[in-house]
């Protein structure tokens, strides 16, 4: 391990100094146990950053002090809400710029096994992950921000799990029937379109500037009259996300048709191969990483088309029905709650992408093994 | 360059006309039924030629034919005052302020966090796989909420909507300058520092300078996204100004022909933008001694 220069735990000392001289944390309810608790930890930590010890104990007191600290200091706002001080942050920030110097740390862990580097690549992005929640909560708790303009993520979490039954019915209308069935649509229509371009050279010469063009369009702007065509019903919206993925699919199927070299063409020629024989066997194996990358491209966009599409009107349930009531009813928490599952969905949505990805087109270079 | 371009032209002039003429068909196909139901009930008998032409010239058509569309984005942008409210340019402006305002937002924020993520691995390691998870949210479905939610702490007209923009379009900016600026080669950053260069001034006289084919490249995609930001953030704020406002008009009072006439305008909007930010790139790179290709 290369040595770092590492400034945090002196930042640390003196936010700590600066909380010493405005305590104390919560101006109305002061708690010294509390705060004698906070910089016992956060000093534990300064020093193990600061001083000479052996590396696995510097780790373990980064990963205990600073989320030790951030937790007393949130559950303490539980019985005295928005009554957080000056010092009460600067201390938060402290064990902050802790965890900082624990990421950093990890970052420059050099390690050949590959579970230990698939474990790093999980941990790091996780803590950021969490501090951005937790300074979310202590903000909105400490600061006393109205629920209305942002409720904390406990609230939004408590909020999911009292409606999972209301929050399944809409995933399944706008998911289930509206986006999954414009998906396959859509992109099984962009891929035989490119095929048939593929084998009319003129098709071809004339569908790809025009489908270029098409993407740089705000085609969710069909949205209202696929709406006003196909009723309020899924039907619409799904028809909404047919168009919205078919060009991506298109432009990317026809680009990736195109990358094999003429010498591999020829190799198939001598085998005395037909047009369907070359297509199956080399060139759509070749144009599978471009046909992976408009998959994922639309798995994003169907979920937008399709949440969009029904602002504009739907039966009384889906995705965008609710958000787009519970904003009118103030019901902010129920808002979060919807936009939470929507990006665990689309997430998995496109993590799911990844994995066949992944397996199909294993021998593209991005992916074979034996990169450091 | 040119010779490419020429054997274009026949091909995608002839599937635009094929489009057209799918169109015509569509038009009669869609209109037909209402109209024969509404001569049914007045009583009127029509020849086919007369029919036909009564499928193209309703008012509120299924779906309006091109030449119907064509008329209406003609006189709402040349025949009309640019400040009266059914003016398109009116709209398109409005749109293309917000437009502007959150690409500029954007790419600004693209730019800061691509630097923050060359020089810190730390950040390199956390923030890069939020900013990619960040686009598998469809947040487009924050719209709503960010405009209300503004509106209520008093922060109404552009700023609200040009978040939006400002969310859809920071991303492509920030990968293409992440890629941009760890573009130059090992040789260039050794040369750099057998000149004893500091880390800043490799930034600026080498990194910085690679970056910006990155830049434009990203930034075309951008400026789409961003416009798309500005229609979306249009629709919640009940309907004012705007080519979003426009299509939800059109949507609450079935003006077809009204909602084809924003779509084209947003789309010519679109066009223009890409076109500009493609030009800039050319300026600037030709400036900058790039050969071009």
């Amino acid at each position: 391990m290369k040595s770092l220069q590492l400034w945090q735990p002196w930042v640390v000392l003196l936010l700590l100094g600066m909380a010493w001289l405005g305590l104390p944390f919560h101006s109305a309810d002061p708690s010294p146990g509390l705060e004698a608790t906070v910089f016992i930890l956060l000093l534990l930590g300064a020093a193990a950053g600061a001083m000479p010890v052996p590396n696995w104990l510097r780790l373990i007191v980064l990963a205990v002090a600073p989320h030790a600290t951030a937790w007393l200091l949130i559950r303490s706002l539980l019985e005295r809400p928005g009554s957080a001080d000056d010092s009460f942050f600067l201390a938060l920030a402290a064990a902050w710029l802790l965890a900082w110097q624990l990421v950093a740390l990890l970052s420059a862990v050099r390690c050949r096994r590959r579970d230990v580097q698939a474990s790093l690549a999980l941990i790091i992005p996780m803590l950021f992950g969490a501090w951005i929640l937790l300074f979310w909560e202590a903000f909105t708790r400490g600061l006393g921000i109205p629920f209305i303009l942002l409720p904390p993520p406990s609230a939004i979490f408590a909020r999911l799990v009292t409606s999972l039954p209301v929050i399944a019915a809409d995933v399944n209308q706008t998911i289930f029937k509206s986006v999954l069935v414009g998906y396959l649509l859509g992109c099984g229509a962009g891929f035989l379109v490119a095929i048939l371009a593929d084998r009319i050279p003129f098709m071809r010469r004339g569908l790809l500037p025009i489908g270029n063009m098409v993407s740089a369009l705000p085609i969710i702007g069909v949205a209202p009259i696929m709406v006003m065509w196909f009723g309020f019903d899924w039907h619409s919206k799904a028809a909404v996300v047919v168009i919205m993925t078919f060009f991506p699919m298109l432009v990317n199927t026809v680009a990736g048709l195109s990358v094999t070299s003429s010498i591999e063409r020829d190799l198939m020629r001598t085998y005395a191969a037909g047009y369907w024989q070359s297509l199956v066997k080399l060139r759509l194996p070749a144009a599978a990483p471009f046909i992976f990358n408009a998959l994922k491209i639309n798995s994003t966009l169907a979920l937008i088309g399709a949440i969009v599409a029904e602002f504009f009107g739907t039966p009384v349930v889906g995705m965008g029905f609710r958000i787009s009531t519970e904003v009118g009813r103030m019901n902010v928490d129920m808002v979060w709650a919807e936009i939470a599952v929507a990006a665990v969905i689309g997430s998995l949505f496109y993590g799911v992408i990844a994995l066949a990805e992944r397996s199909v087109t294993f021998w593209h270079p991005s992916f074979r093994s034996g990169r450091a | 360059m040119r010779a490419r371009g020429d054997g274009r032209v026949l091909p995608v002039a002839i599937i635009l006309l094929a489009i057209l003429a799918i169109w015509y068909v569509g038009t009669y196909a869609m209109n037909a039924p209402f109209q024969r139901d509404l001569d049914r009930r007045g009583g009127v008998t029509r020849s086919s030629t007369d029919f036909f032409i009564a499928t193209m010239t309703q008012p509120k058509p299924t779906l309006p034919a091109p030449h119907q569309v064509a008329t209406n984005v003609f006189e709402n942008t040349f025949l009309r005052k640019i400040t009266s409210n059914r003016s398109l340019v009116y709209h398109a402006g409005v749109t293309l302020a917000s437009t502007l305002l959150g690409f500029a937002i954007g790419t600004a924020l693209g730019i800061l966090i691509a630097v923050g993520i060359v020089h810190f691995v730390s950040l390199d390691r956390s923030l890069m796989p939020w900013l990619i998870a960040s686009q598998t949210i469809p947040i487009l479905a924050l719209a709503p909420m960010i405009i209300v939610v503004l509106a209520a702490v008093n922060l109404t007209g552009l700023l609200p909507k040009a978040l939006i923009s400002t969310y859809l379009s920071f991303f492509p900016v920030a990968v293409g300058m992440v890629k941009g600026l760890r573009s130059p080669d090992l040789i260039n950053l050794d040369l750099m520092r057998t000149y004893h260069a500091s880390g800043a001034q490799t930034f600026w006289k080498l990194r910085l300078p690679a970056s910006v084919p990155f830049l434009f490249a990203s930034m075309k995609v951008a400026i789409a996204a961003s416009l798309v930001g500005a229609i979306v953030g249009e629709l919640p704020t009940g309907a004012v100004a705007g080519i979003g406002a426009k299509l939800l008009a059109g949507s609450y009072y079935s003006q077809t022909i009204d909602m084809f006439a924003a779509l084209i305008a947003g789309s010519v909007v679109a066009l223009l933008l890409v076109t500009a930010v493609d030009l800039a790139s050319r300026v600037v790179q030709r400036r900058m001694g790039a050969r071009t290709a």
